[in-house]
C-alpha cells in the first residue's frame, strides 16, 4: 500500500467510515455528531488537496484516461466488474470541489440543523452523499462508476424528503424516479458496451473504461451500435445535468432541499451528468457523440433562453437560483456540444465555476430564509442592504458573478462556451455544421443578457430600496461568524477562478485534448 | 438400488423431527404448546447442518435410480429453503402463541410443507418433481386457512386449494402425455426422448410442455395464473404469507429451472416465446396493480408477482448458445436467493406489526422511525432492494438479469428494456412504506415493541443485503456453482 494506490480509495471511502461512525454515537450528543461530520470531512479535504499536489501535472499520455493513482484489482469476477479508481487532470478540480463543499456544508451544519433536526441521520446521510459524488470521479470500471452513481439517489432522497421544506414528498420521490429512470437505461448502455467491446486472450469482456476508451476511440462500435448506446447513456446523463427538457425535476428538487442539499446538489451533483458526457459518452462512442452534438447543442441553447425567461417570471427566490442552474449547465452543455478543445475545457470550468457560485447562492439563499422565514421576493420586499449590508453585499457580489461578471470565476465558462461554438469542430471526423453553431451561439449570446437581466432585476428586489417596516425591528443579525467560515474560501475561489482560470484549465488541457483528438481536433 | 444415506440424510432428519413436532403435542400442556417451535427449529438447524456437511464431497451417486440427486443445486436451494424455515418458525413463534392457533399442527404443517422444498431440487425424474410439488403445497392450503374465524381466511384458503388443485391436474396430464411419448420419467432421459420426438407427437410433446408450464405458473403465481395470491396471502396468518411468497414460489421456480434449462430445453423455440409473454405480462400487471394497493400484505402480494416476471425473464432467454443459458440460469438463481432474504425480511416486520396493527394498512406504517427505528431502517433496506436501488443487495440481483437479457440481444434487450422500466414503476409503491415511516407522523406515538426473534430475524436479512451490496461475490459464485450442471 502507497500513497499513490491508496489515498484516493481512502480519501473516497472515509466518508462511509464516519457515516458509520455517527450511527454509533450515542443518542442526545449532538455536538459529537456535528464535529465528526466537520472532522471527517476535513480530513477528506486535506487528503484530497495533498492528491492534487502531489499529482505528477506534467506526466503525459498518448491516449485518454491519463490516470495517476491508479488501484486496479479484482472485484467482481463473476460479472467481470474491477475495483479500478484513478484520478486525471479533468477529474480532479470536481474531485476537490466536492470535498470542499462537502466540508463547507459540514461547518454549515455545525449551526444550521433543518428541521426536523435528527442530526445523526441527518449527517450519515450527508457523509454517504458525498462517498457518492466523490467516487463517480475517480471510478474506470463502469459497473463501480454506476455503483456510485446510484449511491447518491436514496441519501437525496431523504435529505429533501425529510429535512425539506413545505412540497418536500413531491419533490423527493420526483427527483428519485427521474435520476432512476434516467439511469437504469445508462445500465443498459453499459452492459452493451461491454458485451459488444474488446475481448481479452482469455475471451472475457471489460467494463474497464480505459480499455473501452480505447476500443471506441479506434471506432470498434458499429455506427448503428454507437447511436443507439449512445442514446441509452445520454439519456442517463441528460436527466442528472438537467438538459431541457428533462430538467422539471431540478426547480422543485432545489428549491425543497435543505440548504446543503442544495449546495451539493448544484454544486456537485448536477456536474456528475455533464462529467458523464465528457468521461464516457464522447470518448467511447465518438460517432454517436458526432450525431447527436447539434442536438445536445440546440437543447442547451434552449436550456440557455428557456431557463432565463423562466428565471425572469419566478416569485420565490430559491427557485429562481434553481432555475438558473438550468441555464448555466446549457452553456456547459454547449461547450460539450462542439467537441473542439475550447469548449470542453469551457465545460469543466463551467461545472467548476458553478459549483462554486450556485452553492454559494443557495448558502446565501440558505441564510436570507432563516433571517426571514420566507422565500418569497415579495414578501422580502427589498431593502436587506439597510437591514444586514454584509449578507447583502455578499449576495451582490455572488449574484453579479454568476452572471458572467468578466474577472470572476463565472465569466470563462461562458465566454470559453461561446467561443467554442462559434467555431465548432469541423474536422473529417466531426464535421459539425457551423452556421447551426453560430445560431446556438447567438441564442447563448441573447441567454447572457437576459442572465443579467433576471440577475440584476432579483438584486434590485431583494437588496435595494426601502426595507418594508415589518422587518425593521426583527433585529436580524448580519452574517455569522460560522457562515464567515464556511463562505470565505467560496468567496476567494470565486476571486481567484477569475482572475487566474489557468489553474483548473491548466489542470484539464492534457485530457481535454485528448479526447478532442478522437475528433480530429 | 443404491442409496445414498449421507446424501438423503437431511430428508430423513427433517421427516423424523415432523414426527417428533406431531408427537410431543399431545404430551405439552396448553399452555406451553408453544414449545413445539423451538423442537421444529432444532431439527430445521440439524437439517441445515447436515446439508452443509454434503459441500465439497463432489458429484454424488444418485439415490434410489437417479430419482434422488445432490449437487451443488441441491445443496444451494437447500440451505437456502431450510434457512427460510428457520426465519419463518422464528417470525411465527410470538404470532402463533398470541393468535390463539394450533400450533403443534401449524409447525407438523410448515415443516411438511418444507420437506416438500427440500426435496424439489434434488427431484429428477417427473415423478418426484410432482411430489414434491405436491408435498408442499398440499400443507399450504391449510395453513392458509389457519384463521378458522376469518371470513378472508376461509375464502383464501379454498381459493388456493382450487387452484392448486387445478394446476395440479393440469400438470400431471401433461406429465402423463411426456411420459407417454417418450418412455421416461428422469428429466435427462425425457430431454433425449423429446429430441427424438417428430410430426404429430412432437405437436403434442409441445401441448404436454405447455400443460406442465401452465401448472406451474399457477404455483409461481405468474399472469394470468396470479389471481388467487392476493386474496390467499391476505387471509393467512402473516408468516404464512411469508411462507408461501417465499419458500413456496422458490420451489415452484426449482422445479421449473429443471424442467425447462434439462428436460425441455431442446423445445426451447417452442417455449420461449410463451415464457417472453409470460414474464412481460407478470412483470408489468404485478407492477401496475400493486401501485394501487394500501394493504401491506397484498402489496407485497403483488410485488411478489411482478419479482415473478423478473425470474421468469431469464427463462425467455433460453437460446441454442449454452453460454446465454448458463448466465440466464445463474441470473435466475442468483435472483431467488437475493429476493428470498428481502421478501422474507419484508414480512418479518410486517409480522412485527400485526399484534398492533392488525389491519396492515401502509398507513400503519406512520410514524415507525420514530416508534421502532430498527424496523423502520431495515423495512426501507428492503423496499429499497426489492426496487433494485444501490446500496443493497438487490440492485446485483438485477443486474445479473440485465446482463443476461443484453448479452441474448435481440428479444433479451427488449425484455431487459421492459424490466428497467417495470424497476422504476416500482419505486412508486415500494417507496410508499419508508414514506410513511420516515415522512409522516403517526397518530400513535407510543414505541412499538418487536419480539425479540422477529427483530433478530430482521437485523439479520439487512445486515445480509447491506454485505452483499459490498460484497456481491459470494452470492454470486453461489448462483454460478448451481449453473455448472446446467445449460453448458
Amino acid at each position: 500500500m502507497t500513497w499513490q494506490n491508496s489515498a484516493i480509495t481512502i480519501t473516497t471511502l472515509l466518508p462511509i467510515v464516519g457515516a458509520l461512525g455517527v450511527l454509533l454515537v450515542p443518542r442526545g450528543e449532538d455536538r459529537l455528531v456535528k464535529g465528526i461530520g466537520i472532522a471527517i470531512t476535513g480530513v477528506c479535504l486535506a487528503l484530497a488537496i495533498a492528491i492534487a499536489a502531489t499529482y505528477h501535472y506534467s506526466a503525459t499520455c498518448a491516449a485518454p484516461p491519463c490516470l495517476q493513482f491508479v488501484l486496479n484489482v479484482q472485484w467482481i469476477p463473476v460479472i467481470g466488474a474491477r475495483y479500478h479508481v484513478g484520478i486525471d487532470g479533468i477529474s480532479m478540480p470536481l474531485y476537490v470541489l466536492t470535498f470542499l463543499l462537502g466540508f463547507l456544508c459540514a461547518i454549515y451544519t455545525g449551526r444550521y440543523v433543518p428541521e426536523p433536526g435528527r442530526i445523526k441521520a441527518f449527517v450519515a446521510l450527508t457523509l454517504l452523499l458525498i462517498t457518492g459524488m466523490a467516487g463517480t470521479f475517480i471510478a474506470f470500471d463502469l459497473i463501480l462508476f454506476f455503483v456510485f452513481w446510484e449511491l447518491v439517489l436514496v441519501p437525496m432522497y431523504f435529505l429533501i424528503g425529510v429535512w425539506g421544506s413545505a412540497n418536500r414528498q413531491y419533490a423527493s420521490i420526483k427527483f428519485f424516479l427521474y435520476t432512476l429512470f434516467g439511469s437504469v437505461f445508462m445500465l443498459l448502455g453499459f452492459l452493451a458496451l461491454y458485451f459488444s467491446g474488446p475481448v481479452d486472450a482469455l475471451g472475457k469482456h471489460t467494463f474497464d473504461l480505459t480499455a473501452l476508451t480505447a476500443f471506441g476511440a479506434g471506432g470498434g462500435y458499429t455506427h448503428l451500435f454507437q447511436l443507439v448506446v449512445f442514446g441509452a447513456i445520454a439519456l442517463g446523463f441528460a436527466v442528472k445535468v438537467p438538459m431541457w427538457p428533462f430538467h422539471t425535476w431540478l426547480p422543485d428538487a432545489h428549491t425543497e432541499a435543505p440548504t446543503i442539499g442544495s449546495v451539493l446538489l448544484a454544486g456537485v451533483m448536477l456536474k456528475m451528468g455533464t462529467y458523464g458526457f465528457v468521461r464516457i459518452a464522447l470518448p467511447v462512442l465518438p460517432q454517436g457523440a458526432v450525431a447527436y452534438a447539434p442536438w445536445i447543442g440546440g437543447l442547451a441553447a434552449i436550456a440557455i433562453v428557456y431557463a432565463a425567461l423562466a428565471c425572469l417570471a419566478q416569485k420565490d427566490l430559491k427557485r429562481l437560483i434553481a432555475f438558473s442552474s438550468v441555464g448555466h449547465m446549457g452553456f456547459v452543455m454547449l461547450g460539450i456540444a462542439t467537441l473542439t478543445t475550447i469548449g470542453i475545457q469551457a465545460a469543466i470550468f463551467g461545472m467548476v465555476a458553478h459549483g462554486v457560485i450556485t452553492g454559494m447562492l443557495f448558502f446565501c439563499v440558505g441564510s436570507i430564509y432563516d433571517r426571514y422565514h420566507t422565500r418569497q421576493i415579495a414578501d422580502i420586499g427589498g431593502g436587506m442592504a439597510e437591514i444586514m449590508p454584509k449578507l447583502s453585499g455578499i449576495f451582490a457580489f455572488v449574484a453579479i458573478a454568476s452572471l458572467g461578471l468578466p474577472g470572476l470565476a463565472g465569466f470563462w465558462g461562458e465566454v470559453m462556451a461561446l467561443l467554442g461554438a462559434f467555431s465548432p469542430n469541423t474536422s473529417t471526423v466531426a464535421g459539425l455544421n457551423v452556421g447551426l453553431f453560430r445560431t446556438f451561439m447567438i441564442l447563448g449570446g441573447i441567454g447572457t443578457i437576459l442572465t443579467a437581466g433576471y440577475f440584476l432585476w432579483m438584486l434590485q428586489r431583494i437588496n435595494m430600496g426601502l426595507a418594508p417596516e415589518r422587518w425593521k425591528d426583527h433585529g436580524f443579525r448580519d452574517i455569522l461568524t460560522v457562515e464567515w467560515v464556511s463562505w470565505v474560501p467560496l468567496l476567494v475561489l470565486i476571486l481567484v477562478l477569475g482572475l487566474i482560470p489557468s489553474i483548473v484549465l491548466n489542470s484539464t488541457e492534457q485530457g481535454v485534448n485528448l479526447i478532442v483528438k478522437i475528433f480530429g481536433g | 438400488m443404491t442409496i445414498d444415506y449421507h446424501a438423503i440424510l437431511p430428508v430423513l432428519i427433517l421427516s423424523a423431527t415432523i414426527v417428533i413436532v406431531l408427537v410431543t403435542d399431545l404430551f405439552l400442556s396448553p399452555r406451553r404448546k408453544s414449545a413445539s417451535m423451538w423442537v421444529a427449529f432444532a431439527g430445521v438447524l440439524a437439517t441445515l447442518v447436515a446439508v452443509l456437511s454434503l459441500i465439497g464431497k463432489g458429484d454424488r451417486p444418485g439415490s434410489f435410480g437417479g430419482s434422488y440427486q445432490v449437487d451443488a443445486f441441491t445443496i444451494v436451494f437447500q440451505a437456502f429453503f431450510m434457512s427460510a424455515a428457520a426465519v419463518v418458525l422464528l417470525i411465527s413463534y410470538r404470532y402463533f402463541r398470541e393468535g390463539g392457533f394450533y400450533q403443534g399442527e401449524y409447525y407438523f404443517l410448515l415443516l411438511t410443507s418444507f420437506l416438500g422444498c427440500l426435496l424439489m431440487p434434488a427431484s429428477r425424474d417427473l415423478l418426484m418433481l410432482f411430489l414434491s410439488l405436491e408435498l408442499v403445497s398440499a400443507p399450504g392450503f391449510l395453513m392458509a386457512a389457519f384463521r378458522k374465524s376469518d371470513v378472508k381466511g376461509n375464502e383464501g384458503g379454498l381459493k388456493f386449494f382450487l387452484i392448486g388443485v387445478l394446476s395440479t391436474a393440469v400438470m400431471l396430464y401433461g406429465m402423463s402425455l411426456i411420459y407417454g411419448l417418450t418412455g421416461h420419467l428422469q428429466l435427462a432421459a425425457v430431454s433425449a426422448g423429446l429430441q427424438q420426438l417428430s410430426g404429430a407427437k412432437e405437436t403434442l410433446a409441445n401441448a404436454a410442455i405447455l400443460f406442465v408450464v401452465v401448472g406451474f405458473a399457477f404455483k409461481i403465481s405468474a399472469v394470468p395464473f396470479q389471481f388467487w395470491a392476493p386474496d390467499t396471502y391476505e387471509g393467512s396468518p402473516v408468516p404464512v404469507a411469508a411462507f408461501l411468497g417465499v419458500a413456496s414460489s422458490a420451489a415452484g421456480f426449482a422445479g421449473l429451472l429443471q424442467l425447462m434449462f434439462v428436460a425441455f430445453v431442446h423445445e426451447y423455440a417452442f417455449w420461449v416465446p410463451l415464457f417472453v409473454a409470460l414474464s412481460l405480462v407478470t412483470m408489468t400487471l404485478g407492477n401496475l396493480v400493486a401501485l394501487q394497493q394500501r394493504h401491506v400484505v397484498r402489496l407485497l402480494a403483488y410485488s411478489g408477482i411482478a419479482q415473478t416476471g423478473y425470474i421468469l425473464l431469464p427463462f425467455a432467454l433460453v437460446s441454442a448458445d449454452p453460454s446465454i443459458n448458463h448466465s440466464a440460469f445463474q441470473a435466475a438463481v442468483t435472483y431467488i436467493l437475493i429476493y428470498g432474504i428481502m421478501n422474507l425480511g419484508a414480512f418479518a416486520v410486517t409480522t412485527a406489526i400485526s399484534s398492533r396493527h392488525p389491519l396492515l394498512q401502509i398507513q400503519d406504517f406512520a410514524g415507525l422511525a420514530k416508534r421502532a427505528p430498527l424496523l423502520a431502517t431495515a423495512m426501507t433496506v428492503f423496499m429499497v432492494s426489492l426496487a433494485g436501488v444501490p446500496p443493497t443487495g438487490g440492485f446485483w440481483a438485477k443486474l445479473l438479469i440485465f446482463q443476461a437479457g443484453i448479452q441474448r440481444g435481440g428479444v433479451g434487450v427488449l425484455l431487459a428494456v421492459a424490466m428497467v422500466i417495470n424497476s422504476v414503476i416500482s419505486v412508486g409503491y415500494y417507496f410508499l412504506i419508508p414514506r410513511a415511516m420516515i415522512f409522516e407522523d403517526a397518530e400513535d406515538q407510543t414505541p412499538l415493541r418487536s419480539p425479540i426473534l422477529v427483530t433478530a430475524v430482521v437485523a439479520v436479512a439487512m445486515a445480509a443485503l447491506l454485505v452483499i451490496f459490498v460484497v456481491p461475490n459470494a452470492i454470486y459464485r453461489l448462483g454460478e456453482v448451481t449453473s455448472l450442471g446446467f445449460g453448458g
